[in-house]
């Protein structure tokens, strides 16, 4: 299922706990890195890797946010929600996205390229708007700038 | 006047400032070298208690006494956990250290490990924090190389391991026990206490859960002295903080400052006032799990905790959210209520059943279909929820929530369809933001 580099990858961080379980999350986020999303058939993979049952593990998927349980397009953007940024500008990117992709919350453009989901505080609200694009924070958006950084993602 | 004092923040603008270089070439590390090599566990948990250093987490609970709990007769091995997880909306201070002095995090690491005696230190991050991430990564990488992390550091015969612990977008895992969970790879509840952590712990052996802030702070107190650290700011919460300013000022941001200085001079000095030339409407002082301040308070109150307490608030993990009078704050409270309904693990029902109650309740007053009977169901749906589950998130809900209910009624009020108000007027549509 993994290439001989990533199974490295993955028992280097399964040593760093004395239970292999504890490595559910970091090791969750590489199979994530690698197959886009956390697909049944790798929860499956990771739970006998990590000598647990497959409920266990998806019990963890399930919860956290930034693992997703369904497919997801080529880029994710995470637009901050939270109070400051939706003082300070949040809301009008917010539907400036929503209207530009076409898409709602947590929906994927029909041509795969983009999915739109919102987070709670970004731990950057000094620097209102926020978003992530595939990860990577980008602050004080005017919403020429969003457009920009949309064009780069292919 | 104003004045930063910058003692975390000194090297934030320092080029190449994450790399262990121009660390050591600023003294860095040299601390930690020295303290291996010249004090007992027992004197640096007393000069850290001294101090009068509270954590800078939220809780505001001192390290030294936390530490101190831990058993010193054990066979099982002890754990430091460094609360990385900094989802507190208003709060991008631990960032700004993650992403510009790692290396100074790591330093107190290694001093702290040593004081209370824990060969492992696990650094739990956000998975949003993505530089600061690889900036934590190369550092304890470079911090192995040159024998600062590992066996026998400095030739004394300390052993220290230091892992990167990443998270995934759960602000409930910022809770301490939550956090321990979300390590042990099983949902992250947060668990009853007691036991607490420094007894029972990560996979039931003693543990210390502290905050990046307050961890970055312990070798300036082992450099500089225990006095040094207890004149700075207030006598009662001594200490340098990073405060985050963010909404409707000029220019907001993380600045540091001793504690004990006036808000409004830190608004109107280094923040540059309200930005459009705007008034001031309120402030939500520590973080979003703080009672809101109204501008006759934001006038008087001092950021230390026996100034903010009087004032019936908390500083918190020092977020400091500014509104001005266009802002509507029954929609700033539902938005607020959405993420703490969003957030809530479900475990107890008080939080899981009490916070999207509130949402919809304040949804209704937004949609102009408020009930004059709503103010007093959202502060009796309040008073059920706090002191009454595992863990300190729905408290956290009710604070914003009763302060914002009971000091601007009169915007609760005037969503209230054809009602005659206290005041007097009568309202009649929703207003968007006008008080
Ligand atoms: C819901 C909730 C979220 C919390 N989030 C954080 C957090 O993101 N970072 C943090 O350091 N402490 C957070 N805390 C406080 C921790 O439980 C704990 O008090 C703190 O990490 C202890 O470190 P300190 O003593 O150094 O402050 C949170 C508490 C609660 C109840
Ligand atoms: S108070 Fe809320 S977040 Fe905390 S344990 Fe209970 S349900 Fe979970
Ligand atoms: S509210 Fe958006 S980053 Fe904090």
């Amino acid at each position: 299922m993994f290439s001989a580099d990533v199974i490295d990858e993955l028992k280097e961080i399964r040593s760093h706990y004395p239970v292999a379980k504890a490595a559910m999350v970091p090791v969750l986020h590489v199979v994530q890195r690698e197959k886009g999303w956390c697909d049944t058939e790798s929860q499956a993979w990771v739970a006998e890797f990590l000598d647990v049952t497959a409920i266990e593990v998806f019990e963890v998927v399930t919860f956290y946010p930034m693992l997703y349980d369904k497919p997801v397009g080529r880029h994710t953007i995470h637009v901050c929600r939270t109070v400051a940024c939706d003082a300070c500008g949040g809301k009008e990117l917010w539907q400036h996205l929503e209207h530009k992709l076409g898409v709602g919350r947590g929906e994927t453009t029909g041509d795969g390229r983009f999915t739109l989901r919102s987070a709670e505080c970004l731990a950057s609200c000094g620097t209102a708007p926020v978003l992530l694009l595939d990860g990577e924070r980008h602050e004080n958006l005017t919403l020429e700038q969003t457009d920009k950084l949309l064009e780069s993602a292919s | 006047m104003i004045q930063e004092n910058k003692v975390l923040s000194a090297r934030f603008g320092t080029p190449d400032s994450c790399s262990i270089e121009t660390y050591r070439r600023d003294g860095g590390y040299q601390t930690y070298v020295e303290t291996l090599r010249s004090r007992q566990p027992d004197d640096i948990i007393d000069e850290v208690k001294r101090s009068g250093l509270r954590g800078r987490g939220g809780a505001g609970v001192s390290p030294g006494m936390t530490w101190s709990f831990v058993p010193k007769q054990t066979d099982k091995p002890k754990y430091l956990c460094v609360n990385g997880d900094e989802s507190e909306p208003g709060t991008f201070k631990d960032r700004q250290i993650l992403e510009f002095d790692p290396h100074a995090l790591l330093e107190g690491v290694g001093i702290s490990c040593f004081a209370f005696g824990a060969s492992t230190c696990y650094v739990y991050l956000r998975c949003e924090f993505a530089e600061g991430i690889r900036a934590v990564q190369k550092a304890i990488k470079e911090a192995y190389e040159a024998g600062f992390f590992g066996k026998d550091i400095a030739g004394t015969g300390f052993d220290l391991d230091c892992y990167l612990h990443i998270g995934a977008g759960a602000y409930i895992c910022g809770e301490e026990t939550s956090l321990l969970n979300s390590i042990e790879g099983v949902r992250p509840y947060p668990r009853n206490k007691p036991p607490f952590p420094a007894v029972e712990g990560l996979w039931g052996c003693p543990t210390v859960i502290n905050n990046v802030e307050t961890i970055t702070n312990i070798p300036h107190i082992l450099k500089n002295g225990a006095e040094w650290h207890a004149k700075l700011g207030h006598a009662d919460d001594p200490g340098v903080r990073l405060w985050c300013v963010s909404g409707h000022v000029n220019k907001p941001g993380v600045y540091e400052f001793e504690t004990g200085f006036k808000l409004q001079d830190l608004i109107d000095g280094p923040c540059g006032g309200m930005r459009d030339g705007r008034k001031l409407k309120a402030v939500i002082p520590g973080g979003s799990s703080s009672k809101v301040l109204l501008p006759d308070e934001v006038a008087r109150v001092t950021m230390d905790t026996p100034g903010i307490r009087a004032l019936g608030s908390s500083l918190g993990s020092a977020g400091i959210m500014v509104f001005d009078d266009r802002t509507c704050m029954v929609d700033a409270i539902l938005n607020l209520m959405k993420f703490y309904a969003h957030e809530s693990c479900g475990q107890c029902t008080p939080c899981r059943e009490g916070t999207p109650w509130v949402v919809k309740i304040l949804q209704r007053f937004v949609d102009g279909r408020g009930r004059p009977q709503d103010m007093e169901l959202l502060l009796d749906i309040a008073a059920n929820m706090e002191g009454r589950t595992v863990c300190a998130l729905a408290d956290g809900a009710c604070w914003p929530l009763t302060s914002i209910v009971q000091k601007f009624r009169h915007e609760f009020e005037a969503m209230i369809p054809s009602a005659k108000t206290s005041s007097g007027r009568t309202a009649t549509a929703a207003p968007t933001g006008a008080a």
